[in-house]
């Protein structure tokens, strides 16, 4: 058991490696450099060459990546060439506004998906059954920022229960941060449940099947106790491993919530930066969101072991 | 104790189409009934029709008798109270039937907690001792044991530990021992049989090797086409048989005291046809090599004493 964490805790790092190189060149091959975009049109070639030089653009690639790098390992993230500011801090102070939104998304997104999947698994017979399966079919169809304008005029327009954009910082009035987080909060939220639950829905339709359900109902266990007891758990395999994919689509999403609310997080950030080549802020960011990505997957493995003795045992 | 069961037409529906037609037998009290047949021709339904343990989709008519009750018109609760602690099953396929994320000692004892309404701590200490009783070496750690540890014959004894927890009086066992390797098969029949000695169980016995039968019971049922084909005491069944399909069931053994090579295996002609394509009148005329005309007509079941069978022109006794 220890031997096989340690072996994904190595594997963890070395994609963390060729992730942040990947990152590295991509970022850094994208047409146009942060010296043009800040003199404008009308600079001299050789205005942009001496910025470009102060900024430490001239150096060769595989030592920026080093420096990029080892910063990175002492916390230091590098300055934000429009901004002067250090990027560290500035991630954290995005992620106060990111990190709850996400969150609460993915809270919802479980709150609903569970008992809703799994209703429409066990009824999938029935007309209920039925109606919950088309209705989370249609919540796939709607993208996260068409269901947020939708939330946000008839909640925020037409309602004014809640603001339909902006953020007021936690520390100057949490409660009105917290109510600014909610309409893009369930709108993610919703967009995830709907995935979720045909997921959910599916595997609680193929654990009913198995033989292993039939056997407890022989011991005399009630349809809904036999998948109480025997079912969920098996269920929760194939339910893990997706899991992990839909946190990845859930940060995907917030950037773009992020924006349609504007909000001043991570998504937002990250947006402005692509326009204004701001590569460090870019690289760092994009960089955070693999690492979130790895260690989601890290987790997803393990809770594999937790889940299935049969993978635990093996190794 | 034993009780007795007694099935009265029992249909199986797959839709529209009847995969068990009209099926009558009695399990009488600490009896052993073998049911015969190959794959296809209904067994495993009927099983599982008389345990309502049906699959979703699929409908059983007809009456199946316990104790005064019709099992198939119990309302789910009361038929709970009845499977696992009076009726009990052993299936097929020990490791698919075997909840693979649950520890041994916790799935044999999950019964006794339910109908016995032991404490867990207690069913866990009888779980050890059922264990015990099927024979399985070192029973305190097979119970902490997952079922993909086990070996196949262990897993089938749990199996049976499980179904036997709670000293059942009807036990039905699906071939319970065609997914094992021959060298464990006997080892589990012995073990069956002594468990249900000992309980007193009726046993009913779903197999389709015909010797398994003939060891461990004392009637049997020959099934061909959702039918009761023949039915009798294993002595009149095996050794006169008169339904061509038991004759041929039993033509395909292969001699143990012959030599082998000179001498063709009796095949039975054709193969089983899918569900719903069976000729109407006898399911068995287009295999069988007394068909005539008058098999269109479906054959009423002659009762001969206690031998019954279903057929126009029986073969003769002794040939």
């Amino acid at each position: 058991m220890t031997v096989a964490i340690a072996t994904r805790l190595v594997a963890l790092v070395a994609s963390l490696v060729v992730a942040s190189i990947l990152v590295f060149v991509v970022v850094n091959l994208l047409p146009g450099d942060v010296a043009t975009v800040m003199l404008g049109t009308n600079a001299t070639p050789e205005n942009v060459a001496a910025l470009r030089h102060s900024l430490g653009l001239d150096q060769p690639l595989w030592l920026r990546y080093l420096q990029w790098a080892g910063g990175m390992l002492h916390g230091d993230f590098g300055t934000s060439v429009l901004s002067h500011t250090p990027v560290g801090p500035l991630i954290l102070q995005k992620l106060t506004v990111s990190g709850p939104l996400a969150l609460l998304a993915a809270a919802i997104a479980l709150a609903v998906s569970v008992p809703t999947g799994v209703v429409a698994g066990v009824r999938y017979r029935r007309l209920s059954g039925a109606v919950l399966s088309a209705l989370s079919l249609g919540g796939i169809a709607i993208p996260a920022f068409w269901a947020g304008l939708l939330l946000a005029t008839v909640f925020a327009v037409k309602l004014r229960l809640f603001p339909a954009g902006g953020f007021i910082d936690w520390t100057e009035d949490p409660v009105a941060a917290a109510r600014s987080l909610v309409l893009p909060a369930v709108a993610l939220g919703l967009v995830q449940a709907a995935v979720l639950t045909r997921f959910i829905r599916s595997a609680i339709i193929d654990v009913q099947r198995e033989d292993f359900i039939r056997t407890a109902r022989a011991k005399g266990l009630t349809r809904w106790q036999a998948l109480q007891r025997h079912g969920f758990r098996n269920a929760a395999i194939p339910v893990v491993t997706i899991l992990g994919i839909q946190i990845t689509s859930l940060l995907v999403g917030a950037i773009v919530i992020e924006n349609v609310f504007v909000l001043p997080g991570l998504g937002r950030l990250l947006f402005q930066s692509v326009g204004n080549r701001d590569l460090i802020v870019v690289q760092d960011l994009v960089m955070l969101l693999t690492a979130v990505v790895l260690a989601v997957n890290f987790l997803v493995d393990l809770s594999y072991r937790l889940l299935d003795p049969r993978i635990r045992t093996a190794s | 104790m034993a009780e007795s069961l007694l099935v009265e037409d029992l249909r199986v529906l797959v839709g529209a189409v009847e995969a068990v037609r009209g099926v009558s037998f009695e399990l009488g009290a600490g009896s052993r009934t073998g049911l015969i047949g190959e794959s296809g021709s209904g067994k495993t339904l009927t099983a599982l029709a008389l345990m309502g343990l049906l699959p979703d989709g699929l409908r059983a008519a007809g009456r199946v008798l316990y104790g005064g009750r019709d099992l198939l018109t119990l309302p789910d609760d009361e038929l709970c109270a009845l499977r696992g602690d009076r009726l009990a099953m052993v299936f097929q396929e020990p490791m698919s039937a075997l909840n693979p994320v649950m520890r041994i000692g916790d799935q044999v004892a999950e019964p006794l907690m339910l109908h016995r309404r032991l404490g867990r701590r207690v069913a866990l200490a009888e779980a050890t001792r059922a264990l015990m009783r099927v024979r399985i070496r070192d029973p305190e750690e097979k119970m902490r044991a997952y079922p993909h540890q086990l070996s196949g014959g262990q897993r089938q004894r749990a199996m049976i530990a499980m179904a036997m927890a709670c000293a059942p009086a009807v036990l039905v066992a699906d071939e319970p021992t065609t997914a094992l390797d021959v060298t464990v098969q006997a080892g589990i029949l012995r073990l069956l049989d002594e468990l249900v000695e000992a309980e007193g169980t009726t046993l009913l016995l779903i197999t389709h090797d015909l010797a398994v039968v003939a060891s461990s019971c004392d009637r049997v049922l020959v099934m061909y086409g959702g039918k009761i084909v023949e039915s009798g005491t294993v002595g009149q069944v095996f050794d006169r048989p008169r339904h061509p399909y038991t004759r041929a069931l039993l033509d395909a053994i292969p001699p143990v005291d012959e030599d082998l090579p000179d001498r063709h295996l009796r095949a039975i002609p054709g193969s089983v046809p899918g569900l719903g394509r069976f000729p109407p009148g006898c399911p068995f005329r287009n295999r069988c090599p007394n068909a005539d005309g008058k098999c269109a007509e479906m054959p009423p079941l002659a009762v001969l004493g206690d031998h019954s069978l279903a057929c126009w022109h029986p073969v003769e006794a002794g040939i």
